[in-house]
């Protein structure tokens, strides 16, 4: 057991921190660091913009989605030395964020079921930031219940033809690609009659609007196809195989979530480190401490988890569904840790964003923090995966399972 | 970086848990619970012989030198057997105090009779309410002797040795206290057994007049020793911790699946599947931590001290909260002597306190994470 560098890692992380020195834009430096509570805001840039250079830098040097081939944009890397890339990377890899998506989970599903011409065309750019790509799953009528919907493909000659909505798509906005998966036998059970292909946001018929969302900003959207057409070759799998398709991409989702979410701790600690309390410091006060050391060693218990997965993944295993325990614990922990940032400010917690204590980090933190509990599968489907996946409990009774789509009953549905 | 035991660490480890489901089966707990014998001394010498006692003691002491992170693996085995042996007290606190401040003839006295399972030893510390702390030590020593009552001592019913925590001066600081080797079985101490949460692990009042002692470690340096062999044992019972969190899962997991009600198993009811899960989920985080705790163990790492307060509050959160929630599956059963629930109950709830409580542990983790972001 140890924490130290092989001798090829250590001039992996000499070359990279030499690089991202000389490199990284360090005038948004500062503002990355404050703002990783909430929302990644920088007053006086487009943030898309500079994620894209930064993005596009990183690529052209051969720093991108280090852990891909390099024939599709990738550097071939290892897992430890994309952890060794993120520690040194800091608080500039916040800006990948904005690629989350498109990189943890399009990416992967693309390399897995995409034609090899399209792997080397579509993939290099995404790749690079400069197409940015969104995940086109969830609808009114299905959530959890991804299977549930009903966006509809058919076949005419060599297209699809897509009609229908979906719902929550997040940077669907600024989307040039995105993954869809839609139904093309609704005489089937649910999970038989899908299929999955990706397409061009900017098809004619593809209409998105933005949602505001409970925290005032508006990350996601609704996507309406009107007559949208899809040649066959951008289909991904065979026909009624989406399902299959889709597990790839939520598998890939679950541990690109689970291994870029903060749990607010360190925040936190800092705060409560200088914060005066009416009779002294809140850092000696009893009370504080309990609720510090609670979060601490969760917040470390994550940290190590993670690192056991990467030490496993390095072995040569596979990533398993123990990755869902990452999204599952710092998502609530992180409502709660706002919640109490908040209370220790008394009156004074109220006041948000630029008006607030500490320029509001807290608020934003407690504003974003129920979203995180929902995305990429929410609280309780995270409980049923690990339940069911790794403690090999049986599945939840399923009455819609062995009937076809169209006689499932629909009252209740959007 | 490689974050995980080495295979000969885990072959280790399954040897430990095959010896252990062999000759520690629930039934022979249970001849410790039901109060037909102090601890199990076939158990005791198995142990001994399979080389376990002494696997962090050096060669030149008897033992196999192995190191801490192969106690570690066993500690987490000892832990899922429940086993009613004395071997934290003996092993963890006893031989690890030998091993930091211990004198050329004193290990040679004592380490090998631990690792021959001739020798049981323990940590006098407590003396009634409170957590670790030099002010809590009232027991003095003048003179060679100690005067004075330590109340509980876990395993002193039965221990041939005791490492005691005693008061040699009155500046009111930490060097104020020393520690002392002391021969249970010699004059001027009196053992009374006392009745307590866990009856696996006995507990016991001793009670020192003129009690003859040897000093351990240099006068003065006492709370600083204690400190270091407080933040091992802390790693170490984690561990232990680990490995009981871990059965008390996996027998709430058996159980729901093979329970039925309301036609089916109960298992397949989310409200039972969502505590297992989150089950799962604490008992993951404390073994993530109890690993950091073992690195920095194994290496005598500066990190050390507030890797082992992390994984002592962990692993403690864990073990109390699966081997709670494992009653709740039970149901009835759980609740009943017959079951094994509650062994895992009283373990886990008598464990939270044997060094030093949560809170105290949480006072230390909160202290050194300030050192450390000061530094
Ligand atoms: C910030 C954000 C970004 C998102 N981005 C995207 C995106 O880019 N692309 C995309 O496709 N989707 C996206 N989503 C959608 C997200 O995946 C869904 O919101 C999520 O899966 C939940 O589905 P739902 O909203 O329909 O809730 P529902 O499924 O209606 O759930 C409502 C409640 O019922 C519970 N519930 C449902 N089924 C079960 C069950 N079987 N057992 C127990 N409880 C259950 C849920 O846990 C929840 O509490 C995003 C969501 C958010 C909040």
């Amino acid at each position: 057991m140890n924490f130290d560098d092989t001798p090829q890692e250590a001039e992996f992380r000499a070359t990279a921190r030499a690089w991202i020195s000389a490199n990284a834009p360090r005038q948004y430096e500062d503002e990355l660091r404050k703002s990783s509570l909430g929302r990644t805001v920088l007053k006086n840039a487009d943030i898309l913009e500079v994620a894209k250079a930064w993005q596009k830098k990183k690529a052209d040097a051969g720093w991108a989605c280090l852990h891909w081939p390099k024939e599709y944009g990738g550097r071939g890397s290892s897992p430890i030395e994309r952890v060794i890339w993120q520690q040194e990377e800091g608080p500039f890899g916040q800006l990948s964020r904005m690629f989350i998506i498109g990189h943890g989970m399009c990416g992967p599903t693309m390399m897995a079921f995409a034609r090899e011409e399209h792997k080397r065309s579509y993939l290099p750019p995404l790749a690079s930031g400069e197409k940015v790509w969104c995940q086109l799953f969830s609808e009114p009528a299905g959530g959890s219940d991804v299977a549930g919907l009903r966006t509809r493909a058919e076949k005419d000659g060599d297209d699809w033809v897509i009609n229908g909505q979906k719902i929550w798509t997040s940077g669907a906005h600024y989307s040039d690609y995105g993954i869809l998966l839609t139904r093309t036998d609704p005489t089937v059970p649910k999970h038989k009659g899908l299929t999955m292909f990706f397409l061009d946001m900017k098809s004619p018929g593809v209409e998105v609007r933005p949602i505001k969302q409970a925290s005032g900003a508006s990350d996601f959207n609704e996507v309406y196809f009107t007559n949208v057409r899809i040649p066959d070759h951008q289909r991904l799998g065979e026909v009624g195989d989406g399902w299959n398709v889709s597990l790839t991409t939520l598998m890939n989702e679950r541990s690109a979530i689970g291994a870029a979410v903060s749990t607010g701790f360190p925040e936190l600690f800092e705060y409560c480190s200088s914060l005066m309390l009416d009779d002294g410091p809140a850092i000696e006060d009893r009370a504080v401490r309990s609720k510090l050391a609670h979060w601490a060693v969760k917040a470390s218990g994550l940290k190590y988890t993670s690192m056991r997965a990467i030490s496993a993944l390095s072995k040569g295993e596979r990533p398993g569904p123990e990755n869902s325990i990452g999204k599952l614990v710092a998502g609530s922990m992180i409502q709660d840790v706002a919640t109490y940032a908040l209370d220790l400010q008394g009156a004074a917690g109220v006041v948000s964003g630029e008006d607030g204590e500490l320029a509001g980090r807290f608020q934003a933190m407690l504003l974003r923090a129920p979203g995180t509990r929902v995305e990429g599968g929410t609280d309780e489907i995270m409980r049923n995966i690990i339940a069911e996946r790794v403690l090999g409990l049986p599945g939840d009774i399923r009455v819609d399972k062995d009937v076809p789509f169209n006689k499932i009953p629909t009252k209740g549905r959007g | 970086m490689n974050f995980d035991f080495s295979d000969d660490q885990k072959q280790l480890r399954d040897q430990a848990r095959k010896f252990l489901a062999e000759k520690c089966s629930p039934k022979a707990v249970r001849i410790v619970l039901d109060g037909k014998a102090p601890y199990d001394k076939e158990l005791w010498k198995g142990l001994a012989e399979m080389g376990f006692l002494g696997v962090a003691i050096p060669e030149e002491f008897g033992g196999a030198g192995a190191g801490h992170l192969e106690l570690c693996v066993i500690a987490e085995e000892m832990g899922r057997a429940n086993a009613p042996v004395p071997f934290s007290s003996t092993v963890y606190l006893a031989a690890e105090a030998l091993l930091i401040a211990g004198s050329d003839a004193q290990k040679k006295k004592w380490l090998p009779a631990i690792a021959a399972g001739e020798a049981i030893g323990t940590l006098a510390l407590f003396e009634g309410k409170g957590n670790p702390s030099p002010k809590n030590v009232k027991l003095t020593a003048a003179n060679g002797v100690l005067n004075g009552v330590k109340k509980p001592v876990a395993d002193g019913g039965i221990a041939d040795f005791a490492v005691v925590a005693a008061r040699t001066g009155s500046s009111g600081r930490d060097n104020d206290i020393s520690l002392f080797l002391v021969d249970l079985k010699a004059g001027g101490v009196d053992v009374k057994s006392l009745t307590n949460l866990d009856p696996t692990r006995g507990q016991a009042e001793i009670t020192f007049k003129d009690a003859k002692a040897e000093p351990l470690g240099a006068a003065g340096e006492g709370w600083s020793i204690l400190t270091q062999v407080l933040d091992r044992a802390a790693v170490l019972c984690a561990f232990e911790q680990v490995g009981g969190a871990d059965r008390a899962l996996e027998m709430g997991r058996d159980y729901a699946l093979d329970r039925i009600a309301f036609g089916r198993q109960i298992g397949s009811f989310q409200a039972v599947k969502h505590m297992l899960a989150d089950m799962y989920v604490s008992a993951t985080l404390a073994r993530s931590n109890s690993y950091y705790g073992a690195w920095a163990l194994s290496t005598n790492a500066a990190e050390l001290p507030e890797a082992a307060a992390a994984a002592r509050i962990s692993a403690t959160q864990a073990f109390q909260h699966c081997a709670k929630n494992n009653i709740q599956v039970h149901g009835g059963m759980g609740f009943t002597w017959e079951f094994d629930c509650h062994m895992y109950y009283r373990r886990a709830n008598a464990m939270a306190l044997g060094l030093g409580s949560l809170s105290y542990w949480e006072d230390q983790l909160i202290d050194r994470m300030r050192k450390k972001n000061a530094a």
